[in-house]
Order: C-alpha cells, then sequence, then structure tokens
C-alpha cells in the first residue's frame, strides 16, 4: 500500500511539473525554445537553477517541456496498448479456437523477437511515405506511440487473457449466462470488471516501458525531434558536451528514473494488494 | 529434445521469413533508395541516368519481386554488400557479432555473480532484504543509457581512468574499453538475478532438506551453496540464457554511447546510413541468435531439470 501511494504521489509531482511549466516559463520571463547564445553551458545559478544548453536554452524549463512529451507519450502508448491489448486478451479467452490460437501463436512470436532493433527499424521509416507531415510534433508523437503499441500490447493481452479464461469458468459466469444474460453483458458486467486489477498492474508495467524506450529512441535521434524537448533527446544533445557541462547529462536521466521507479512502485503495490 | 528442436526450428525458419518480409516493406517506405542517393551525391547526373540507374539495379520492379530476388540470392549463400562499409557483408557481421557476444557474455557473466551474491544475502539476512529491494528497484529504472553517461563523466571525464568509448586499436589492450559497457549492462541486468535469487533461494531454505542439513550440523555457507543454490539455479540459469539472446541485439545502446563496434551500433548505423541490404541481414542475425538462445535455455532447463515434462 505504501509502494503504491509512494509512486502515485510521484507520478503526480511529475505531471504537475510537466503541467506547470508555460506558468514558470511566463513567471521566469524567459522562452524555453529561444536560443541565448551568450548564456552557452551557464553553469547552475539563480537565474538558470539548472544551467543551460548549448544554445543557452534554459534546462529547467526544457526539462519540464519535455516531461510533457515523454510523459504524454508513455501514458499514451500504455492507454492503448492496455485497451487492445484487453480487448485481444479477452476476445481470445471468450472464442477460444483458432482466434485464440493465432493471437497467442502472434504474441508468442512478437515476444521472441529482438524489440529494439525493430523499433529502430520502424522508426526510420519516412511519415510522408504514408502521407504524414514530416517532422510535426504531432507525427512523431503518433509515430513513436504506434510503434511502442506494437509490442506493448502483448503483456496486457497474455494476462488479461488469462484471468478472463479462469472468469469465464467461474460460478457467477455460469449463473449470469443461466439467467439470461447475453453474452456482451457478461463480458462487459462480469468479466471485464475483473480484468482491472492485472491490467492495471500490466499498464503501470507499459507506461514504465514505454517512457523507457520513447527515451532510447529520442536518444538515437529515432524519436522526437529538436527543438522540441524530449528526455532522450535531451540527453543525446548533453552526452555530446559531457566535458563542457556534465551536469545536463545528469537531470534528464534523474528524471526518466523517477518516472520509471513510480511506475515500478504503482505496478508492484497493485500486484501486492 | 530432438522432438523439440524437429519442432521449434522450423517456427524459428517461418518466424525470420515473416520478419524479412515485414522488415522489408518497412524499408520500402523509408528515404534515400540508391538512385536518389547517387542522384543527390553527383550532380551531372540528369533524371534519365536516374531512371537508368533504377532499370540497372531492378529499383523499377515492384517490392515483392525484389524481396524473392533477394531471398533467392541469400538462400544461395550471396549475402551482398554494404553500401556503408564497401565490404561483403560477412565481413562486417561477423566480427560485429564476435565484439557483441564478448561484451554480453562477460555483463551477463558479471550480473549474474552479483546478483546471486545480492540475492543470497537477502535470503540469508533477511534485514538487508529492503536494501537489496531498493538496489534491484534502482537497477531495473535506471535508463542503461544514462547510466554510461554517467559513467563516462566520472571515469573518463573526471578521473580519466578510463577510455570514454571507441574501440582498441591494433596492438593495445582491449579491457579497457571492455569495462565501463561491461558495469553498465551489468548494473541493469544484474537487478533481475538479485531478485529471482532472493526469492528462489528463500522459498529452497524453507524445504526440509535443509532442515535436515541443519540438523546434521552442516555451516550456512554449506547450506547455500550447496544445498539451496543448485536447485535455484535452474530458472535462474534459463534466465540467463534468455537475457543473453536478448542483449545481442538490446546491447545496441550501449554500443551507440560508448561508440562500440557490434551488432547493435552496426544495424544503427546501417539504418541510419541507407545500408539496407546490411541493416536486413543484421536484423535477421539478431533475430536468429536470440530465437536460437531462447531455444537453448529450453532444452537446459529440460535437462537440468527433467521433472519438466515435454510438451
Amino acid at each position: 500500500m505504501t509502494r503504491l501511494r509512494l509512486g502515485l504521489l510521484l507520478l503526480a509531482l511529475l505531471a504537475l511539473a510537466a503541467l506547470s511549466a508555460p506558468l514558470l516559463e511566463g513567471w521566469m520571463g524567459r522562452d524555453a525554445f529561444a536560443p541565448d547564445l551568450f548564456a552557452r553551458y551557464a553553469p547552475p545559478s539563480a537565474e538558470y537553477p539548472l544551467g543551460a544548453d548549448e544554445l543557452g536554452r534554459d534546462l529547467l524549463l526544457r526539462l519540464l517541456y519535455g516531461a510533457r512529451v515523454s510523459l504524454g507519450v508513455g501514458v499514451a502508448a500504455a492507454l492503448a496498448a492496455a485497451v487492445l491489448g484487453t480487448a485481444l486478451g479477452l476476445l481470445a479467452a471468450w472464442r477460444g479456437g483458432w482466434v485464440d490460437a493465432a493471437l497467442m501463436r502472434l504474441a508468442d512470436g512478437l515476444l521472441a523477437l529482438p524489440a529494439l532493433p525493430i523499433l529502430v527499424l520502424l522508426a526510420a521509416v519516412d511519415p510522408a511515405a504514408l502521407g504524414l507531415p514530416r517532422g510535426a510534433l504531432a507525427t512523431d508523437m503518433l509515430r513513436i506511440t504506434a510503434i511502442l503499441v506494437l509490442f506493448g500490447w502483448v503483456g496486457v493481452a497474455r494476462l488479461a487473457r488469462a484471468t478472463a479464461l479462469t472468469l469465464l469458468a467461474s460460478d457467477y459466469v455460469r449463473a449470469a449466462r443461466a439467467l439470461g444474460v447475453t453474452e456482451a453483458g457478461v463480458l462487459w458486467r462480469h468479466v471485464l470488471p475483473g480484468l482491472a486489477a492485472p491490467v492495471a498492474v500490466a499498464s503501470a508495467l507499459a507506461v514504465a516501458g514505454a517512457i523507457l524506450a520513447e527515451s532510447v529512441l529520442s536518444f538515437l535521434g529515432l524519436g522526437i525531434q529538436p527543438p522540441v524537448p524530449s528526455w532522450g533527446n535531451m540527453l543525446a544533445n548533453a552526452q555530446e558536451a559531457v566535458f563542457a557541462a556534465p551536469l545536463a547529462a545528469v537531470w534528464p536521466g534523474l528524471a526518466i528514473l523517477l518516472a520509471v521507479a513510480a511506475c515500478a512502485l504503482v505496478a508492484d503495490g497493485v500486484a501486492r494488494k | 529434445m530432438l522432438r523439440i528442436i524437429a519442432l521449434r526450428l522450423p517456427q524459428i525458419a517461418l518466424t525470420l521469413v515473416l520478419l524479412s518480409l515485414a522488415a522489408w516493406f518497412a524499408i520500402g517506405l523509408m528515404p534515400g533508395d540508391p538512385a536518389s542517393l547517387a542522384l543527390v551525391s553527383d550532380p551531372r547526373l540528369t533524371a534519365e541516368d536516374a531512371a537508368r540507374l533504377r532499370a540497372l539495379h531492378g529499383l523499377d520492379q515492384p517490392l515483392i519481386a525484389r524481396y524473392l530476388a533477394w531471398a533467392g540470392a541469400l538462400l544461395r549463400g550471396e549475402l551482398g554488400y554494404s553500401r556503408l562499409y564497401a565490404q561483403p557483408v560477412a565481413d562486417v557481421l561477423w566480427p560485429a557479432l564476435r565484439s557483441t557476444l564478448v561484451l554480453v557474455g562477460s555483463a551477463v557473466g558479471l550480473a549474474a555473480l552479483a546478483g546471486v551474491a545480492l540475492g543470497g544475502l537477502a535470503a540469508l539476512r533477511p534485514r538487508t532484504a529492503p536494501f537489496v529491494d531498493a538496489v534491484a528497484l534502482l537497477g531495473q529504472a535506471i535508463p542503461g543509457f544514462w547510466l554510461g553517461i554517467l559513467l563516462i563523466i566520472l571515469f573518463a571525464v573526471g578521473l580519466g581512468w578510463l577510455p570514454a568509448g571507441g574501440a582498441p586499436q591494433p596492438g593495445e589492450a582491449g579491457w579497457p574499453f571492455l569495462v565501463l559497457p561491461v558495469a553498465t549492462i551489468a548494473f541493469g541486468q544484474m537487478a533481475a538475478y538479485a531478485r529471482h535469487a532472493a526469492a528462489a533461494l528463500s522459498a529452497e531454505l524453507h524445504r526440509p532438506f535443509i532442515t535436515s542439513a541443519r540438523a546434521r550440523g552442516a555451516g550456512e555457507g554449506r547450506i547455500l551453496w550447496r544445498h539451496a543454490l543448485p536447485n535455484a539455479a535452474v530458472p535462474l540459469l534459463t534466465l540467463l540464457a534468455l537475457d543473453a539472446g536478448a542483449l545481442v541485439s538490446g546491447a545496441l545502446v550501449t554500443e551507440t554511447v560508448f561508440a562500440r563496434p557490434g551488432m547493435g551500433k552496426l544495424l544503427y548505423d546501417a539504418v541510419m546510413g541507407n545500408d539496407y541490404n546490411l541493416a536486413l541481414l543484421a536484423l535477421l542475425l539478431v533475430a536468429l541468435v536470440t530465437m536460437l538462445a531462447t531455444l537453448a535455455a529450453d532444452l537446459a532447463q529440460r535437462w537440468l531439470d527433467p521433472r519438466i515434462e515435454e510438451r
């Protein structure tokens, strides 16, 4: 229980910080995107709480704007994966037969494959070839989210299927069927609520995985493109400047660490309850 | 055993075929086919030249026809050339695979030792369990590439003890280049092993044969190493084999951070450098290695623990 609270508290604080970015920007009277070449690699000071990056932009503001992107992609990808995974898991458990076999073989196949190189390969696909505007933030976020969902649904689906199988065989489901409840009603009213806890655990882990994967792709230059900050591309910039401003590499990583640890704590907390 | 191998090898082959087909179409959606690259690099080329180049290299054929031609050549053992390195693909792939196997092997070995030690500590001294838990959470949540950068800042920039990355020159000792990447990967892996070892060992330590060993007067160390560990080790060994397979490609980020030549970095450089033949073959090779490691893990588990029935 304490783990759950600690994790939720951390996540709430991170979300609050991300939401407060424009407020803080207005209060500090500074633009997170405007370069100021006189302030390149400025050390932490009263004016620049965490210092400035290679173009003299305030690191704290960029960290908070990066939180919007990183947390946004993480939560969006995990939510989509949870919905898709629950639906497919439920479908597999309910229909059984070849639908179940096909979906589970697909899941096994995806799990057996090396995920990271495939993510890299997919992330390099030219959005213009699919008719999407190139370089727009919305395109980048959509692209990354879609790629992460492609692998993210598997974990949720397996858990949802396993739980749904036991629920579908339970006495109260048989009773509901005997009372003439429709199949849709059985699934919606009697099975779906029982999936909440395992799906919550899997989704919390999926958020952590998506935040990490987004940061890796952005770090490799395949995710969110500058000048929009994400924790991953901030780290990529910082690594090129480890000699000039070593501290700049610390903050984005710390933010990722906190976000991922918070999700792991939530997942652990729900699982133990 | 043989039955499992006979069952799984066709599955692996089918997965590889499907993967190569999917990757082929993904690559078809990427910018920069060889003819347009040639057009960019040589301003004297006209549109007719580009069209002639496309026809010469078969780029005007539909994707599926090109795939079949490529797959046919692959089955005849012709891997083709790498555009980026201007070498036969085989000459580029094998050194990279060897380098990655050295990196991953050392990292997983180190992580297993440290993980079992931590897990043993947590199982024997329950008061240290929260500490082991915290280390495990940290190892699980810390982004590997960030840990790599931190290690570079500390040991290469700050203290200057070790190189920040790259590969040794011929005749130079290789191990200083290995220390930081191995530590980076090992720390992330150790967390999972510590948790598994702690859970498995504390389960074993409550079994009757441990009580009987205690009654016969065996020391705590002997009980842990001789009696509890061999039983707890079977799932752990499986996990190690699985991880080693997954890490052959998972080392991509670490290899990029440390600019260390290996499979992951090769694949990344190939994708970024529009070297699609190399990218595709590297992807298939890491997928094959990963799936063979999974098969090996399954076989090892059955061999070590005959109670696991054959399905």
